[in-house]
């Protein structure tokens, strides 16, 4: 097996540039979007239900089916798994900021609009960073999920690990089949431990001290 | 630490220093709710003098902080108009408006993640002040309410006691020097000791600003104590009586007023006396640094067996029998020692006698610097003087 890896360096460290640019980018997108579905869901209480409801289905939605789904739509490629991960990284991040965002307590707001704050400068200065640790946790959720998801949206020829867990898959009994299955998906969790790493010291940096657990 | 200079403070009592406040004027203003028959505030008209404190109280649901909260525009009036200091509140965007105007809320409402010090140049920051006059400014808002700058100006709101965080509430409501400020219930979540001490120290600094405060409150005694008048509200926003406490307690205008102000008036009149009006006994005195024997002959010299230990900036720190004096030279001493400010009332200073070894308190005047002492038969003699006065006046109609 060692061999084996040793044949083929450049391919792997492709295929993991492949796959963490792939998560990298769908969480970037989730989280942006997300979050800004979030804000104008905590303005409006009453699409905070909806935005739930939605949320639920969406996690359900079983990713291979979804896969499937946006073939016709966007056909084969990058983009197509793109669209597909970042359609699930966005749900753990919003369902938190939600959260995050609501749990800001109700004086504080009152109080920054009491002393000449506009409604952005709020969001921007009290609302946001208050609502950041529960932002930042549903940010760590939605990355492992798509480290996995993104595993999965190699189907449509989407960069990753994928590629080797599949044809492994499609190979089983064959020579090399165990051993494209076991590195690709050892590797997938390699990239969500980095990952998570990050994520926490990026937790260490960002969150304030004085809200800091 | 820095001590700035502040042009509007003053060494000698309040009647000095300049008004720095602007006068308000509400005029047939109205709150209705939408789909609530009953308004929430109908047609008030009020003048709140520049220089003053006003305080609105009132049972809950009369709406006191409604009215409040149209002076700054965080409710928007149905109808009439407010004036502070002659300029419609309606000339100006919301927010510029509010910059102008200090705001101060129960618990002071501080930002969690900011640190004291960015907690309190919020509004000077959003006026485009430059980093220096931030940062001098906000130094000298921490003397001001008695936070060492140094220790305090870099913590987090979580590391300050509660009496600490509403300080910092009040420092930040006066940052951009505001000639209006509004509080509501400020001192309503801390313990009773320290809401006195709070109501003390905001007495002394609007004896140095002259600002136009209001405050909601719905405790009659912290009205009595702080205002220069009263405004005393019923269901509506309807004013009951509107005027100086030492009236509303003398002649309250009608049943709800008598009833609200409650029985035991000729004790509530013990919160209408001020410290300032007795004599204050003098007590040998001590500064921090100094030897101790020259201090403890002094003291023996003057036949007291204690003294008054006064930090560089004549602050009183501790008050020791002279027997409990260790060390080649004065300390400042473990004690919290609870000071009473000369506004305080006897109503304050029989509260703060209670918890003295002394059976008498500690008087301090503007800055927290030391005065004298009043000791507990100097206040009783006092309410019986007053009693047998009120007596004669009685036997003489």
């Amino acid at each position: 097996m060692w061999q084996f890896f040793l044949d083929r360096q450049p391919q792997f460290w492709a295929l993991a540039y492949g796959h963490a640019l792939l998560v990298l980018l769908a969480v970037v997108i989730g989280t942006v979007i997300g979050v800004a579905v979030a804000v104008v869901v905590t303005r409006q209480p009453r699409l905070a239900p909806v935005a739930n409801a939605i949320s639920s289905i969406g996690l359900t939605l079983p990713s291979f089916a979804l896969v499937g789904l946006l073939l016709p739509l966007t056909g084969i490629g990058p983009i197509s798994a793109l669209i597909c991960v970042t359609f699930y990284a966005i749900f753990p991040v919003m369902r938190n900021a939600v959260v995050g965002l609501q749990g800001v307590d109700a004086t504080l707001v009152e109080s920054a609009r009491g002393m000449g704050m506009g409604q952005v400068a709020v969001l921007r200065k009290v609302q946001l960073p208050l609502a950041w640790p529960v932002i930042l946790a549903g940010i760590r959720v939605s990355t492992q999920m798509s480290i996995g998801v993104a595993a999965i949206a190699a189907y449509v020829l989407g960069p990753g690990f994928g590629a080797w867990i599949f044809t492994g898959l499609t190979q089983i009994g064959g020579v090399n089949a165990e051993a494209y299955v076991l590195i690709g998906t050892l590797a997938a969790v390699v990239i969500a431990l980095v990952f998570d790493l990050v994520l926490l010291a990026l937790g260490r940096v960002t969150i304030p001290k004085g809200i800091r657990a | 630490m820095t001590v700035t200079d502040d042009p509007t403070s003053s060494s000698t009592s309040g009647s000095g220093s300049e008004i720095s406040g602007a006068e308000i004027r509400l005029e047939e203003v109205t709150k209705t709710y939408p789909g609530q028959e009953v308004s929430a505030v109908k047609s008030l008209s009020l003048t709140i003098p520049a220089g003053e404190i006003v305080m609105f109280v009132g049972p809950s649901g009369c709406g006191k902080t409604t009215s409040l909260k149209m002076i700054n525009r965080l409710i928007e009036p149905t109808s009439g108009t407010i004036t502070i200091g002659g300029d419609d509140v309606r000339s100006r965007s919301a927010d510029e408006l509010r910059r102008t105007i200090g705001y101060v809320i129960q618990g002071g409402s501080l930002f969690p993640h900011m640190t004291v010090a960015k907690n309190i140049a919020i509004v000077p920051k959003m006026l485009g002040w430059d980093a220096d006059r931030i940062r001098q400014r906000t130094d000298e808002l921490l003397e001001l309410v008695s936070l060492d700058p140094a220790r305090y100006r870099d913590r987090y709101p979580r590391e300050l006691s509660g009496g600490q965080q509403q300080r910092v509430g009040v420092a930040r409501g006066l940052a951009a020097d505001p000639p209006v400020i509004l509080m509501d219930e400020p001192f309503g979540a801390v313990d009773p000791i320290t809401r006195q001490r709070l109501q003390d120290e905001l007495l002394s600094i609007q004896r140095e600003l002259r600002k136009t405060i209001v405050c909601v409150t719905h405790d009659i005694d912290e009205a009595i104590k702080l205002g220069d008048r009263i405004l005393i509200l019923q269901e509506g926003a309807e004013v009951a009586q509107y005027d100086a406490p030492e009236a509303v307690l003398a002649s309250p205008a009608n049943d709800f007023v008598a009833d609200f102000v409650g029985a035991g008036s000729s004790l509530k009149q013990l919160s209408l006396t001020r410290i300032a009006e007795l004599d204050l006994s003098e007590v040998p005195t001590a500064r921090v640094g100094e030897p101790t024997a020259e201090a403890r002959a002094r003291a023996q010299a003057a036949g007291h067996d204690h003294l008054i230990v006064l930090d560089d900036h004549d602050r009183p720190t501790a008050w020791p029998w002279l027997r409990q004096l260790k060390g080649e030279t004065i300390h400042r001493g473990e004690e919290d020692l609870v000071n009473l400010d000369h506004r305080a009332t006897l109503n304050d200073a029989l509260d703060t006698m209670l918890t003295s070894s002394h059976g008498a308190a500690v008087v301090t005047g503007d800055r927290d610097r030391y005065l004298g002492v009043v000791w507990f038969d100097t206040v009783t003699s006092f309410m019986r003087q007053q009693q047998e006065a009120l007596a004669e006046e009685g036997s003489g109609a």
